[in-house]
């Protein structure tokens, strides 16, 4: 933001204006400007900026100033931008609202929309270069290639040159992957309308499918990541990829589930499990699929959800009972527990020692007191006493 | 369970199913599967072609994920919807995500302790970025409300809270109504909200006021600061890192000691 000077914001005789647009907020570098929103004008020799409420406070920058720029796409919650490298500022450039900046670049941040027009203008006018021809009355200091020039070019703005160069190459290859991305998309639709209308037909029954064709459809559905339209359920569950993945778990968790007290909350099951996959992971949804199954195959592991939509996978062998009687059991002989106090007793985590605590309550076992406290647990002695 | 009949009888029914159908111009399920397992065969070589020539780009740009991500969508496919997937398994975008997933869960139980479940999407980003080290793809916001997405499939109660400019990441099952919500973004510009400031400006009655502060503490998700001067003050540690963390220059330093 150093390259600006104070302007008054008025165009000389061969100048004229080609664009300019409201909401644009400056960017030193990747800060903030100190300044409001304001107006971006572009006209055929300067960049011209001008704070709205305050229309005395107008700087500019000249366009041979530009190195070169390009777009930064809107995020959530921010604006697209335009991004704009400059050359250092010449040494007797007149002063403006910056002494000086750690950055040689700045942002326009367009926050009413119009970046697209906007860019589209600036690219216009840098390629035309229409104020070398038609010089200001005013002489602006540029960068002028001299021979002092040539030599810089091995420093600074031989650097910024190849990053350009650069740049552009990528976006060749970015562009050039878009399109091969189209004409995939286009094939990968057309299987997705295949689909629907396959799906259609079995709801209609117009056609006989056997189980083999029924388990062999979920898988194309899977392997495309299409949604199943008859059951609804999340990209062809119940397949046979999720089958062996149940058996692997089965495997695999038992150990751990051992350790935490024979219950495991399902996103640490996922952690765990890809953590020691490193590779070819599992999706959320995979591990979801594959959970289910557990029951009907008859594997000594089950998922089950709470009511507090807690997903956790538990052993079989992990009684309710034992649960709520040991819950009981402990919150008697101490008078009251919260869940952060059973936590530290069980050695498990905080989540699941609440589940527990709520289980026996749910169960008649225990009475809360809520409170700002803390959610507070006591024997219900209404049951016990009554 | 359905079977194709065998025998002379199941024949001619067949037959005759098929001539109904031929006559109204319409062709079989089991035709069309037949039909899709070719399309996908030819499909899946297309993409094998694709990722030999683009796989980097996935892997590079958050640019060009984020528009995979919008056209997927656009078609009606989740290509994150399963690790077996052909997107998944050719393009890497699954593992991209999914390992990002487990970095977010292990980032929001680390901090649970000190937040109650609730993070910035920026103090998020922050530390996932550091846990990747300096080495690692880079990964965008985009990326990280993504693999969000996608965990949701495992209960727990992973949401986004639109905050700001920005959102909260929630990442415990604690449920956080509309009133609750709209406290939080109240509370977003100083980290802390009072009974009076939400009274004055959200109109509400002391009593709602009230109960949704005491919901936050019950949560975790707020600290009571009784010696505040004046009333008492609700801070939201989720949104300590905002103010703290802020760079100022000599000159504001300056402007702001009394």
């Amino acid at each position: 933001m150093d390259r600006f000077t104070w302007s008054n914001g008025l165009l000389e005789m061969n100048e004229t204006l080609v664009i300019q647009q409201r909401g644009v907020k400056l960017y030193d570098g990747e800060d903030k400007a100190k300044l409001d929103v304001g107006i971006a004008l572009l006209s055929t020799h300067q960049l011209i900026w001008r704070d709205l409420k305050n229309n005395e406070c107008c700087i500019a920058i000249p366009l041979s100033q530009i190195i070169y720029f390009e777009e930064q796409a809107a995020g959530i919650g921010k604006s697209a931008k335009i991004v704009i490298h400059l050359h250092s500022a010449p040494a007797n450039k007149e002063p403006g609202p910056y002494q000086q900046s750690k950055f040689s670049y700045i942002k326009l941040s367009f926050k009413e929309h119009g970046q697209i027009e906007f860019y589209r203008r600036l690219t216009e006018e840098l390629s035309q270069k229409r104020w070398e021809s038609t010089p200001m009355s005013q002489p602006i200091p540029t960068a002028t290639d001299s021979q002092t020039g040539r030599t810089r070019a091995v420093g600074i703005v031989g650097i910024e040159r190849k990053i350009e160069e650069r740049r552009k190459e990528t976006d060749k290859n970015i562009s050039e992957a878009f399109e091969d991305l189209s004409k995939l998309m286009v094939k990968a639709k057309e299987m997705v309308e295949l689909s629907r209308s396959i799906a259609n037909k079995i709801k209609d029954k117009q056609g006989d499918i056997t189980e083999d064709e029924t388990i062999r459809f979920k898988s194309y559905l899977l392997s495309m990541g299409i949604a199943n339209p008859v059951t609804r359920e999340t990209h062809g569950s119940g397949t046979h990829y999720h089958l062996q993945l149940a058996k692997q778990l089965g495997d695999m968790l038992l150990a751990p589930l051992e350790e935490r007290g024979g219950m495991m909350v399902l996103t640490e099951v996922y952690c765990l499990v890809n953590r020691a996959r490193g590779m070819e992971l599992l999706s959320p949804e995979d591990l979801v699929n594959a959970c289910k199954m557990f029951e009907s195959l008859k594997l000594p592991l089950r998922l089950r959800i709470f009511d507090s939509g807690v997903m956790v996978v538990q052993l079989q062998s992990h009684s309710e009972e034992e649960m709520i009687s040991s819950a009981l059991d402990n919150v008697t002989d101490k008078g009251s527990l919260t869940a952060e106090e059973f936590a530290k007793m069980l050695g498990l985590s905080v989540l699941l020692s609440k589940e527990r605590l709520l289980l026996a309550e749910k169960m008649g076992h225990l009475c809360r007191d809520d409170s700002v406290e803390g959610l507070r647990f006591y024997p219900n002695l209404f049951n016990s006493q009554a | 369970m359905h079977r194709r009949g065998v025998g002379a009888g199941a024949i001619a029914k067949k037959k005759l199913a098929e001539a109904k159908y031929k006559e109204r111009g319409t062709v079989l399920a089991e035709d069309q599967i037949v039909q899709m397992s070719k399309q996908l065969e030819t499909f899946k070589s297309n993409l094998e072609e694709f990722a030999s020539k683009h796989k980097q780009e996935i892997r590079k740009s958050s640019q060009f994920r984020v528009q995979f991500q919008e056209m997927c969508a656009t078609i009606g496919v989740d290509p994150l919807a399963s690790g077996k997937g052909f997107w998944s398994e050719m393009l890497g975008v699954g593992d991209f995500y999914y390992e990002l997933g487990v970095q977010i869960i292990e980032v929001c139980l680390a901090l649970k302790h000190r937040n109650g479940g609730l993070i910035t999407l920026d103090e998020l980003h922050h530390r996932v970025l550091k846990g990747r080290g300096k080495f690692a793809q880079d990964v965008s916001q985009d990326d990280l409300v993504r693999a969000i997405k996608k965990l949701k499939a495992m209960g727990n109660g992973f949401g986004m809270i639109p905050v700001g400019s920005s959102y909260l990441v929630q990442s415990v099952p604690a449920e956080l109504n509309m009133d609750h919500t709209v406290v939080l973004q109240l509370a977003e510009k100083k980290g802390y909200v009072s009974v009076s400031e939400i009274r004055e400006s959200l109109k509400w009655e002391r009593e709602r006021a009230c109960h949704v502060l005491e919901d936050l503490l019950k949560e975790g998700l707020a600290w009571l600061d009784s010696q505040a001067s004046g009333e008492p003050q609700y801070w939201l540690p989720a949104l300590f890192s905002e103010l703290t963390s802020r760079d100022v220059t000599p000159e504001e330093a300056n402007q702001m000691t009394p």
